[in-house]
């Protein structure tokens, strides 16, 4: 066991070595780290709670006002802090994106390790599961499913009901590719090898297919988070979030709805929105620089790099 | 041989810089001479550099490599001192290369017709149906049924892919041909006639072959000249006629006796224990050494020197030189 | 040295494996009867204890799928094998279903089917394969020891940590790898070829089997590393006493230690015999012609060699009458109608060409 954690401790740092060479990719980090830590810190970052109605002199709601020094990103229609909200929306929206990506990574790459494995009836119906998902267009889909459950009176959350609702419809590409990478491993001779020694299906999954497409199901779960967050902000934007707990999307539905942009609060939508594409960019540079990494098959190599190629002054020739 | 080398390659050597920062050696003070029409074998284990000799005179080397000494004198022109444009005129016009696993040098979505085609195109002003025509003939040289030539990679069995890959380094009428391990992975009977072909050709069009492989067997075949390499060094070399009947090396001795021989009355193989060093791992004097059956003192201290030690035949080894020389 | 009357370890008998081709709806509407691929067609041979036997051939003769369905990767189509005189019980099972006829001819007598057998996974301990490939048999993500150590995982053998442990050390060690324990957590890449093979060869010897399948074991080795492992496979020949079935395409490569040597064609077996009779007195033609391209480290050496044209045919396209006689270069008119018996042309010397029958050419 011991091993084991010294193995991942080695090959952890050796995959930082690499992955800290790629600009990109540490710019991506970046950008999802900082996203993270606010989200983490909220409350100790914003200077308001965020449903604090901000009082000017005379005691009045500064309703839209502009930012300045103080509030920092000005107040929303009923004079609330933006900076206040924006912060508290991150903890919403990387939890939604968060679970619901772990969710749609799990039964993605649960059925398409069975597909790829098993092939024959398990294949055909499981692939024919996914295309009808994939054929059936997303947006309406989840609204109407969403409007469903709510109107069940289940008494979920509405977060709970996003969560599912995207984690359930989001495993269909993932599915997919990791199937074809199991197809693909599975005709390996160290596969035909553990067959031949007499292994069992369970055997063969967990130790010989599992660890090859480890890192293809790591790359791939940091690139649906990007989309889980983002379909969880144009959710939430068309009203299917829960208004009490506010997340990005929530907020620029609240913006479009409550006239910040006829008001031309900027302040108000562009925060957000901004936002959004700063944790999406992150998580999608992140996501590829991985998978270059771990997938060696996919680095980019520079054929016509003259400088490296001619030789320099020879030496005189030994005698 | 009076005439002047077609290729002469001079005390080349080639560094990496690996992905941990270290430096290896892959190649150091590589030197010989290829002549008009004939054949030459680069004899070695994988990984003691021949692969990296081909890349480095054709100048294909990956980008962290660096050509750090030598000269590859081609009729008397140095290609290291060539810009990369100009080195393009002399690729498959002059000397061309038929790479190791066919499979991967082809392009599987291309019919083979096409691909020797595009090769033409990019070199020659030659038209579309004149370079369909001498496709065509290419085909006939190396023995593709006219019938199939307009088929996929994958329609190929692995000899014929072979052949595709021969015809294609034939396409602009070079000089020089580079074969790197063309019969690894082929059957016997298919090995025989790949050479057999090699051979044929060679003497239809005057081309001078440098023949990487590490089966002696195929050395014996078919190549006039031998150089043998070691740890990215050349450590034996002459005609193939006095490297088969009178090794000099160690290497060379031992590399024949593991050699399996129907003729040798049944009995174990020799083979050389240990494994080659690795590039970054080099040791101070003769890189043999360690694995060396007949080592001295001075072997593990200092590198020895090329020497030759009868017309034509040359070798690297203090028990061939000074007054420990064996003959 | 192995006697015929050392029990006999292996005993294939008319063994045949058919792939069926995919067939178009088309095809399949016109039940046009599905092609069938027969890659092993009716191959019966005998692997007595201890012995060494050479199964040579191209590519596409058949032999690694004799491998394969030997180990039980491939079910057989017909036919029966026997390991240490019982029958492998996959076969028992589609004989009662119908779907195999054993040759005997007494599919389904309560005789038959008390006759001891034995399931595949039973045949796993006693039986190991080795792969072509040491840069693909191994799992990239393993280290030695758990490579080496999952057939003991695999069948619950040696299930306390310095039992297997010690099992591993020792097979390693048989395998060359020494000190045993520097190797336990290194990956196969860190090793060269030669050192992969012995890992697979460790991982094929921990179970101590009797019967080994070596496919191609040494192809893609160096020419100078083929020699260690060849030596390594010979040495637990004779310290074991297992036997071992030699896959290989290169008769080069078996002189040294095979006893016996069988040669195939498209399916069938052409030639077998005691090495020294099928080396030194070869009578198919295409053993012949084999023999003369062995390559020789000897350049002047010159020798008649018998370059066969062309390529194996396709197994879905069999030549009628003599299946070599498309690249014979003896054939005669017979060869192209009649398929000529495999009959004994010497002691335990076998072969299948007409013109081993009355006057010689």
């Amino acid at each position: 066991m011991q091993e084991f954690w010294s193995q991942l401790g080695r090959k952890l740092a050796a995959l930082w070595r690499t992955f800290s060479h790629n600009r990109m990719g540490m710019f991506g980090a970046l950008l999802v780290t900082t996203a993270v830590l606010v989200a983490v810190g909220a409350p100790y970052l914003s200077p308001y709670a965020p449903s604090e109605v901000i009082r000017d002199a005379n005691g009045r709601g500064m309703t839209f006002a502009s930012p300045s020094v103080h509030p920092p990103l000005g107040t929303d229609d009923a004079g609330r802090d933006v900076f206040t909200q924006l912060v508290h929306g991150a903890r919403i929206s990387l939890m939604v994106g968060f679970l619901a990506g772990s969710i749609a990574m799990f039964i993605g790459s649960l059925l398409g390790i069975l597909a790829g494995y098993f092939g024959g009836a398990v294949d055909t119906l499981l692939m024919r599961i996914t295309d009808i998902l994939l054929v059936i267009p997303d947006l309406p889909l989840m609204i109407i499913l969403v409007a469903t459950l709510r109107n069940l009176e289940l008494h979920i959350s509405p977060l709970v009901v996003l969560v599912l609702v995207i984690g359930l419809l989001y495993w269909t590409s993932t599915a997919r590719l990791i199937r074809s990478q199991v197809l693909t491993i599975k005709e390996r001779q160290f596969v035909a090898r553990a067959r031949a020694i007499g292994a069992g299906h369970a055997h063969i999954i967990r130790k010989h297919i599992l660890p090859q497409i480890m890192p293809l199901i790591v790359a791939n779960t940091v690139l649906i988070l990007s989309t889980a967050i983002l379909v969880e902000s144009g959710l939430a934007f068309l009203g299917l979030g829960d208004p009490t707990k506010p997340s990005w999307g929530t907020m620029l539905n609240f913006a479009f709805s409550r006239n910040a942009i006829t008001n031309g609060a900027w302040w108000f939508y562009m925060p957000p929105g901004l936002a959004i594409v700063w944790v999406s960019l992150g998580c999608v540079l992140v996501g590829n620089v991985l998978e270059e990494t771990l997938n060696p098959g996919l680095a980019i190599h520079h054929l016509e790099d003259e400088s490296r190629m001619v030789a320099r002054r020879p030496e005189a020739a030994p005698p | 041989m009076t005439e002047a080398p077609l290729l002469s390659v001079r005390h080349l050597s080639v560094d990496f810089i690996m992905q941990d920062g270290q430096m290896g050696h892959a190649l150091e003070d590589v030197s010989f001479d290829v002549f008009h029409g004939q054949t030459l074998g680069l004899v070695g284990e994988s990984g003691c550099g021949k692969t990296t000799t081909l890349m480095a005179i054709m100048r294909l080397l990956p980008a962290n490599a660096r050509i750090t000494t030598g000269q590859v004198l081609y009729n008397g022109q140095d290609l290291l001192s060539l810009s990369e444009r100009q080195m393009r005129d002399f690729r498959w016009k002059e000397m061309s290369i038929v790479f190791q696993g066919a499979m991967n040098a082809l392009n599987p979505v291309m019919r083979i017709d096409e691909q020797i085609g595009e090769a033409i195109l990019l070199h020659h002003l030659m038209t579309r149906s004149q370079a369909a025509r001498r496709v065509g003939e290419l085909m006939e040289m190396v023995g593709i049924p006219r019938e199939r030539a307009g088929q996929y990679p994958h329609e190929y069995s692995g000899g014929m892919r072979q052949r595709a890959m021969i015809a294609l380094a034939l396409a602009c009428a070079p000089s020089l041909l580079f074969a790197d391990e063309p019969t690894t992975a082929l059957d016997v009977m298919i090995q025989a006639q790949v050479l057999e072909l090699l051979k044929q050709i060679q003497e239809k069009l005057g081309l001078a072959i440098v023949l990487v492989t590490h089966d002696l067997g195929v050395v014996a075949e078919v190549c006039d000249s031998v150089a043998v390499m070691y740890g990215g060094k050349v450590v034996e070399s002459g005609s193939a006629d006095s490297i088969y009947n009178a090794p000099q090396h160690p290497y060379t001795e031992r590399l024949l006796q593991s050699f399996p021989d129907l003729n040798r009355p049944a009995g174990s193989l020799v083979s050389i224990p240990g494994t080659p060093p690795r590039v970054t791992e080099l040791p101070p004097g003769c890189r043999f050494e360690p694995r060396c059956n007949k080592r001295i003192e001075i072997c593990a201290t200092t590198a020895p020197v090329m020497l030759e030690t009868s017309s034509g035949h040359r070798a690297a080894c203090h028990l061939c030189q000074g007054p420990a020389a064996r003959f | 040295m192995p006697t015929p009357e050392s029990a006999p370890v292996l005993e294939v008998s008319r063994l045949v494996k058919s792939f069926a081709m995919r067939q178009s709806l088309l095809a399949a509407l016109q039940r046009k009867p599905a092609l069938e691929i027969r890659a092993v067609d009716d191959v019966s041979f005998t692997l007595h204890r201890g012995e060494v036997l050479a199964l040579v051939g191209e590519s596409g003769c058949g032999k690694t799928t004799i491998a394969r369905t030997l180990i039980g990767l491939e079910e057989p189509t017909s036919g029966e094998i026997r390991f240490s005189g019982e029958i492998v019980s996959a076969q028992v099972r589609r004989a009662r279903a119908g779907l195999l006829s054993l040759d005997s001819g007494e599919v389904g007598t309560h005789e038959h089917m008390t006759m001891p057998h034995m399931s595949l996974k039973r045949l796993r301990q006693h039986a190991q394969m080795i792969f072509q490939d040491p840069y693909e048999s191994l799992n990239p993500r393993a280290t030695v020891f758990d490579i080496v150590a999952e057939p003991l995982h695999v069948h619950g053998i040696a299930r306390q940590r310095q039992e297997r442990l010690e099992r591993v050390r020792r097979a390693l060690e048989d395998a060359g790898l020494r000190p045993a324990e520097s190797f336990f957590p290194r990956y196969p890449h860190e090793l060269s070829g030669g050192q992969r093979q012995r890992v697979v060869i460790a991982g094929a010897m921990v179970l101590k089997p009797e019967l080994l399948l070596a496919d191609e074991p040494v192809s893609m080795l160096d020419v100078s590393i083929r020699a260690e492992i060849l030596n390594l496979l010979s040495e637990l020949r004779r310290q074991r006493g297992i036997s071992i079935l030699f896959i290989t395409h290169d008769l080069g490569t078996v002189s040294h230690f095979a006893d016996r040597i069988a040669v195939m064609y498209l399916g069938r077996l052409v030639e077998s015999g005691a090495t020294g009779d099928v080396l030194q007195r070869p009578q198919h033609p295409y053993t012949r012609a084999l023999l003369s391209v062995v390559p020789v480290a000897n350049p002047r050496l010159r020798r008649e060699r018998v370059i066969l044209q062309g390529e194996t045919p396709n197994a879905a396209d069999i030549p009628a009458g003599c299946r070599f006689h498309p690249r014979c270069p003896v054939v005669m008119e017979r060869c192209r109608h009649e398929d000529p018996p495999y009959a004994s042309v010497g002691t335990r010397h076998m072969a299948a060409c007409w013109l081993l029958e009355g006057p010689r050419r």
